[in-house]
């Protein structure tokens, strides 16, 4: 499939990295020679430099054969024209990033009346992303699958907690719950793990579920299950606006510290309902006289992600709400990961996630069998949702006798609308969804699963 | 420096080389050849070592610049060093230095020989020197990127620091599928002329090895008198050849993909064919006299001309003995040489027309200090770095052309043939003039002379750059 990527910005060039690396023909377009040479250097990609918007520059790099446009520069109103004039020019699909609250409302009218596939908004995004998280806090992040049937959620270990030297096998009697844990990281291992495999502290696990078991299996670890009653919220850019909204809308309380005046008196116009502070959010006076120590989330989006993940640190010091940070900067996500600081967001990998998420189900509908992709444990980890066709090996043979490829696991079978977390006994039939879950890359059918006779 | 990954894709090389070794193998199992053996032997030596290195893990994927140049350069001193072993084996040549010379001639398509008699080789040896040639021409590296899954980002670092021209580009957004692209054409190329020569009569050893040292822009043949006793309508053929395997790639890949217009509209395959035309003309004049006809002499002035800007080095006529005006011709159209990503050496036509043009600006920007002009070339601007890196690239040309001349004075022969000498390996043509000229070689040169030539040739084959960073030893540390 070949895909143009106009603006090689960070979400443009992390676009280009995992696109590129699974195999798509990728042309890379920008006005900065510099920047696209970085990325033909870096990447299997080519590059063309020009101005995305204009036609002879989207010749060049192909539109007229291109199968899809994905525009991610700076300017929303760029993008909207590359889109624009790539549909016209090369009749491909088109995505665009439009961040302006203003554009929000109307974005579906923007989107149908100029054919475009798919329109982000990073922000909102990450707001949507975050108050997924508030909604559900013992969580680290939540993904879900089946049509939101079934959710797969990150969850930390901690001392003390009854999952503690617990082998999986044990699990369902020890704790009584139908779920399984399909992904375990512990250090910088990821691991498919097997009913011997013993839980440690410290370990991440995912666990996988339908959504009221979930709800279920936290209670039982004595972790809170209801959604957070108040959010303070750091910074008052146009993350916060989206997230505030919803929040309001969700009924959590939301106070919100911004040091600009006139930036305060707009939130307050936008958000009557929110409690809106003028004042630095950084100062620790501040922090502490608002009620840093009894609130229940403590989210930080200011625009420095030092300034976030100090503010995190400073939190995770004084209370145990939940903390949630928005860090832009990806290239030291492992640093960042290593601080502890419970669910931190990157805007610009949700944004490249949704995309390539977009891609992977465009190419899909060209051949393979994939509903839906999740990367998950930084790309290392995929969770791949088949559904299963009549002339399938895999049919009504019980899942003990499939020999399966070393790590992959079958995590979930929706059958009739019907989630089944299987065991040795289950067997697949024909229409129903299986949820696999892999360190092996690449996987294009559930028959690629299987170990080759 | 990461050494792990180095060495896997140095060990792909050696492995790919055992596995060309076997095709001589094969011309010696048909003719009944005992040199087979030798073949064999280095062949099996080198898939093993190369299949060992190859096993190892790779312990980091990190690569860079830096590692690709280093690379690459070590791919072809290795390949040149395990090719000429054949030769020597066989004793056909029995100085193992004028074996690497002979092999490091082949693979950089110089076609320049230490053999007073090239006719005494065995079918399978000339097979060899022959195929050198072929797959010289377009890089042992690129058919490794085009076979091998050697995915990830350093491909580009590895045909950057292989292909030649002012400035790398892709055809397509992937390196593999480029790769695959430039090797079907270039076969697409040699197969046409193998049925051409056939059809002019030519037996198939005879077409297959004399189309790959012509494609490769080589020149290996395997007569003495190199073309000059084949048939006029096979000479013309080879002309012909010759010049297209002397065009950017890029070229045929428009024509390929449906955009003749473009394909035409390429300006350096036009400045390209206009200098060979005003070349050939004034030689035609030039020599007119030396021959019956008009025709003649411009078929033979033609012949040599393609012959040497495409760097390839066959020979029709000894033009040793032509007029000095033809002479100088031909010696300044080896410093053009072919198109950037061609098969053809030189200093390429593209950095030419960069340089010239840089120059005519530099020109009008003394006359109007406050000028600003920018350098186009095939209707885009060149950016400063490119022009930056040519202008860098013809005074590494020069320094390395004169240091090597006067080095090779040692031994004591005249201007022209020391001159001519670099100038034909450092350019990758073959002949020169004087002593080297076509009915000439480069036996009687020292040892030291010799491997002065061979790094000469390395050096103009690599474009000068990935070569140097080899002996910066400040470079290589970590």
């Amino acid at each position: 499939m070949k895909i143009i990527i106009v603006g090689c910005g960070n979400v443009g060039s992390t676009l280009a990295e995992q696109l590129s690396k699974e195999g798509y023909d990728i042309t890379i377009i920008d006005a900065k020679e510099q920047l696209v040479n970085n990325l033909t250097n870096t990447f299997d990609v080519l590059g063309v430099v020009g101005n995305g918007a204009s036609l002879g520059v989207q010749i060049e790099a192909g539109v007229k054969e291109a199968d899809l446009l994905i525009a991610v520069t700076r300017s929303d109103e760029l993008n909207l024209l590359c889109c624009l004039i790539a549909k016209k020019a090369g009749g491909c699909h088109t995505i665009a990033r439009v961040s302006s609250p203003v554009y929000s409302k109307e974005i579906g009218f923007i989107k149908d009346e100029l054919g475009l596939s798919l329109i982000i908004n990073p922000q909102r995004a990450a707001a949507r992303e975050m108050s997924r998280i508030l909604k559900f806090p013992s969580a680290l992040k939540i993904d879900s699958f089946a049509k939101s049937r079934v959710d797969l959620i990150s969850y930390l270990i901690e001392e003390g907690s009854p999952l503690c030297d617990i082998s999986l096998k044990d699990l369902r009697i020890k704790i009584g719950c139908d779920v399984l844990i399909p992904i375990v990281e512990r250090g910088t291992e990821v691991i498919i793990p097997d009913g011997n495999f013993v839980l440690k502290a410290k370990d991440e696990i995912s666990i996988l579920a339908e959504s009221r078991n979930a709800v279920d299996f936290f209670k039982k670890l004595g972790e809170p299950t209801a959604a957070v009653k108040d959010a303070m919220i750091i910074g008052g850019g146009r993350t916060c606006i989206y997230l505030a909204s919803q929040l309001i809308d969700m009924g959590i309380k939301v106070k919100i510290i911004e040091k600009d005046k006139a930036r305060c008196e707009e939130l307050s116009e936008l958000m009557p309902k929110a409690l809106i502070i003028h004042g630095d959010g950084t100062e620790r006076e501040v922090l502490m006289e608002e009620g840093i120590l009894q609130t229940n989330a403590f989210v930080s989006l200011t625009n420095f992600d030092e300034e976030n993940i100090m503010l995190a640190l400073f939190a995770k010091s004084l209370t145990k709400a939940k903390l949630i940070t928005k860090v832009h900067r990806i290239s030291y996500d492992n640093i960042v990961d290593n601080l502890e600081l419970g669910s931190i967001i990157y805007p610009k990998y949700l944004t490249a996630e949704i995309i390539t998420k977009y891609v992977r189900a465009m190419h899909n509908s060209m051949g393979s069998n994939i509903e839906t992709l999740y990367m998950l444990n930084d790309n290392r980890v995929e969770a791949l949702e088949f559904l299963i066709k009549e002339d399938s090996p895999v049919i009504g043979i019980p899942l003990i006798d499939l020999e399966l490829k070393p790590n992959i696991l079958i995590g979930c079978i929706t059958h009739r609308g019907q989630v089944i977390i299987p065991n040795g006994q289950s067997k697949i039939e024909a229409g129903d969804t299986v949820i696999l879950v892999t360190t092996t890359h690449g996987l294009h059918d559930i028959q690629d699963a299987l170990k080759l006779v | 420096m990461n050494y792990s990954i180095m060495i896997h894709v140095l060990s792909s090389v050696l492995a790919f080389e055992g596995l060309f070794l076997l095709l001589p193998c094969v011309v010696a199992l048909i003719y009944g050849e005992a040199e087979g053996l030798c073949f064999l032997a280095v062949a099996l030596g080198s898939i093993i070592i190369g299949g060992l290195g190859r096993a190892r893990k790779v312990k980091s994927k990190a690569f860079y610049s830096k590692e690709g140049l280093v690379t690459v350069s070590l791919s072809w001193i290795i390949m040149s060093l395990v090719g000429a072993l054949p030769y020597f084996l066989t004793g056909e040549i029995p100085n193992y230095v004028d074996a690497v010379f002979e092999t490091v001639s082949g693979f950089t398509t110089t076609g320049a020989s230490i053999m007073p008699d090239v006719e005494i080789l065995s079918k399978c040896s000339a097979f060899w020197r022959c195929f050198t040639n072929w797959i010289g021409g377009m890089g042992v590296l690129v058919l490794v990127l085009a076979i091998l899954p050697l995915s990830g980002s350093y491909n580009m670092h590895i045909m950057r620091a292989e292909s030649p021209g002012p400035s790398v580009g892709k055809l397509v957004p992937k390196v593999k599928t480029t790769a695959m692209i430039l090797y079907g054409i270039y076969a697409f190329i040699t197969a046409m002329e193998v049925v051409l020569l056939m059809i002019a009569g030519m037996s198939f050893y005879e077409a297959i090895t004399l189309s790959m040292a012509t494609a490769g822009t080589g020149g290996f043949a395997l007569l003495n008198s190199s073309i000059g006793s084949y048939t006029v309508a096979v000479q013309v053929i080879i002309t012909i050849f010759m010049l297209l395997c002397a065009i950017n790639f890029n070229v045929y890949y428009l024509v390929y993909a449906r955009k003749p217009k473009e394909a035409l509209a390429c300006e350096e395959m036009r400045v390209f064919l206009l200098i060979v035309l005003i070349s050939t003309v004034v030689i035609t004049f030039n020599i007119a006299g030396m021959f019956d006809n008009v025709f003649i002499a411009f078929q033979t002035a033609a012949f040599q001309v393609a012959s040497v800007i495409t760097t390839t080095g066959f020979s029709t006529a000894d033009f040793d003995k032509w007029p000095e005006l033809s002479r100088i011709i031909l010696l300044s159209i080896m410093f053009i040489g072919g198109c950037a990503g061609s098969t053809g050496g030189g200093l390429k036509v593209s950095r030419f027309i960069i340089l010239l043009k840089s120059l005519k600006n530099e020109i009008v920007s003394i006359s109007h200090p406050r000028s600003v002009k920018r350098v186009h070339m095939e209707g885009k601007v060149v950016s400063d770095s490119i022009i930056k890196t040519a202008q860098c690239y013809l005074f590494a040309y020069v320094i390395i052309v004169i240091v090597s001349t006067i080095v090779i004075s040692v031994d004591g022969f005249d201007i022209t043939t020391n001159l001519s000498a670099v100038m034909a390996t450092f350019n990758n043509i073959g002949p020169g003039l004087g002593m080297v000229g076509p009915t000439g070689n480069f036996s009687q040169y020292s040892i030291f002379s010799k491997i002065i030539l061979t790094l000469d040739m390395l050096i103009g084959r690599l474009e000068i750059f990935p070569m140097f960073i080899l002996f910066s030893p400040k470079m290589l540390r970590r």
